[in-house]
């Protein structure tokens, strides 16, 4: 086993997920699942492949530097869950 | 015990671009909080970021101002944290391919020229701006977020630990703020935030090499803030060292009316990036050919301009390097000597008259009343003999209130410096006739008595009578 019960709730405490205590064992089982079929993968020989960037065969897509119109203040704090003078508001930031 | 400082500085500057990084808001400054939004810089799902080309030519002419390695293959990555001014949750910045890599900048410190080792310059969004509800950030119990700077391109700008103290990290930022300003790619105001600096510092025994812990200073976004927080910090880590303590590797945040750095605790409990490829940008693979173009509209950068200086002009080091201080300042004197002014002399104006009227007024050289052109006509007229260069100063005034020609000027108030002979006895006569005293004294050896009367001939003359005739016909008189 790779990954630890720890792992799992340090990544969760990480992504903002809140997993159920009773959770934590399945995804424990499940991540440590995608790493071993990555080992099958690491296991191929890659010696002069270039790696993948990207996986569009695209490059260099540009935008003009032109000044496009912005949202309405009100429209785009419309979904924010509080708000104060025009400004997004939320919970405090640093540890007390 | 003693210590060598080691510090290293990562610069970020916004670029002057109408518009964000990926999206088409614009990059003004002091608009009304949360009005230069749009569901790309706000993170909203389902959006596609497009990269500004702007912003990858401006990386680009800083790359190679910065004597780095531009990287043909270029992409974006995902670095990701939760702060509320990122409203994606994670920054568009660039990780394993940056645009710009392994340059240098040499500065000069105490006389002596230092080679400072960029690793490597890469773009990236900046974040938005929290307004805190209580007096300091850590006693707020609610934060206000404006999102109008999110997404307003950057460049970021890493040096190697080079830097020795907090003088060599002044100039060095100074530096890099006047190579920015002269290939024209950031407004460079550091008062709005344009420029700054983290740095990280970090000390060891003198004579050893292995690096010590480093605490790293955020946001520092002047040139006396960055040596403040430096002086101070070298001098916290050393009473740490030498109590046998431990320095705790952490941010710290410089705090200015109690003139000290405090730690800065978040909640963030591990700091991992968790970079990824960003799926939303595709690569950027740029040409030999578009590298040489853009190498070729380069200007000519402050030490090209300074040495120049110095061989075709004849300027001291120390004066070619304040003319080349700004790209402004340098123009400047390209125009005025190329109306065939005496280099020597514009320099010598441009740092004192000019410097101290600019000054006063808090204006730039560009907002100045007296141009270049104008400049070199006063200079002329000194070096022509048509004024002394005590009249200058006055001509000059003149010109600072009314933009008007010197020679204008010098017409109108009469300010034409006497090179007549007989009119120059004249007054030598009369100066002499009234002052027997210092006459004698001179006679008798007293040399310094001659000052009292050139100087009361130019007195009587109204600064006007030519002073090398003066002292010609005294000493003739004399002697
Ligand atoms: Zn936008």
């Amino acid at each position: 086993m790779k990954i630890t019960r720890k792992d799992v709730e340090n990544v969760a405490l990480l992504s903002r997920l809140e997993i159920p205590e009773a959770e934590v064992e399945t995804y424990t089982g499940q991540l440590n699942a995608f790493l071993e079929y990555a080992d099958v993968l690491t296991s191929l020989d890659t010696k002069g492949v270039e790696p993948t960037a990207h996986v569009l065969p695209l490059k260099n897509v540009f935008r003009a530097d032109e000044v496009k119109p912005s949202l309405d203040r009100e429209l785009a704090l419309s979904n924010a869950p509080e708000q104060e003078n025009g400004y997004f508001k939320v919970p405090k930031i640093m540890e007390g | 015990m003693s210590y060598e400082t080691v510090v290293g500085l990562e610069v970020h500057s916004e670029l002057k671009t109408n518009t964000k990084i990926f999206c088409g808001c614009p990059t003004t400054f002091g608009g009304e909080q949360n009005t230069h939004v749009c569901p790309v810089c706000l993170g909203l799902p389902g959006v596609l970021p497009v990269i500004n080309e702007k912003v990858v030519e401006f990386a680009i002419k800083a790359g190679l101002a910065l004597n780095c390695k531009i990287n043909k293959f270029s992409k974006f990555d995902r670095k990701n944290y939760y702060y509320p001014d990122l409203p994606k949750n994670f920054q568009t910045s660039q990780f394993d391919l940056p645009i710009a890599e392994h340059g240098y900048l040499d500065i000069e410190v105490n006389g002596q020229t230092k080679r400072i080792r960029i690793t490597r310059i890469h773009m990236e969004e900046d974040a938005g701006k929290l307004v805190h509800s209580g007096t300091t950030i850590n006693d707020s119990s609610s934060a206000c977020v404006d999102y109008n700077r999110t997404g307003v391109p950057l460049i970021e700008i890493v040096s190697e630990p080079d830097l020795s103290g907090p003088e060599e990290a002044r100039v060095y930022m100074e530096k890099i703020k006047s190579i920015l300003e002269y290939i024209d790619v950031s407004h460079c105001k550091m008062e709005e935030g344009n420029l700054r600096a983290d740095v990280n510092v970090s000390l060891r025994k003198t004579g050893t090499t292995k690096l010590g812990t480093k605490a790293e200073m955020k946001n520092l976004n002047s040139f006396k803030m960055i040596e403040s927080a430096l002086a101070y910090e070298i001098e916290r880590q050393t009473e740490i060292l030498d109590d046998g303590g431990h320095i705790v590797q952490e941010t710290r945040t410089w705090d200015e009316a109690k003139g000290m750095t405090v730690s800065m605790r978040t909640k963030e409990e591990a700091n991992d990036y968790r970079y990824l490829p960003e799926p939303d940008l595709v690569p950027i693979i740029t040409s030999d050919e578009q590298i040489e173009a853009i190498r070729a509209g380069l200007p000519e950068l402050p030490d090209a301009r300074k040495k120049r200086l110095m061989a075709d002009c004849g300027l001291s080091e120390y004066d070619a390097a304040i003319i080349t201080t700004t790209r402004q300042m340098a123009e400047y004197f390209d125009v005025a000597i190329a109306q065939k002014a005496d280099a020597k002399l514009v320099a010598n104006w441009m740092m004192g008259d000019l410097a101290k009227n600019l000054n006063g007024e808090g204006k730039s050289i560009s907002e100045s009343p007296v141009t270049a052109e104008r400049l070199a006509e006063l200079v002329n007229l000194i070096s022509k003999g048509t004024i002394s260069s005590k009249i200058a100063k006055t001509v000059f005034e003149e010109m600072w209130k009314t933009g008007d020609a010197p020679e204008k000027i010098v017409k109108e108030k009469g300010l034409v410096q006497i090179t007549d002979t007989k009119e120059i006895e004249g007054i030598v006569d009369s100066v002499i006739a009234a002052n027997p005293k210092p006459v004698e004294d001179y006679k008798a050896g007293n040399a310094k008595s001659i000052g009292f009367l050139v100087g009361q001939i130019m007195k009587q003359s109204k600064g006007k009578a030519n002073p090398a005739m003066v002292n010609d016909l005294l000493k003739a008189k004399l002697d």
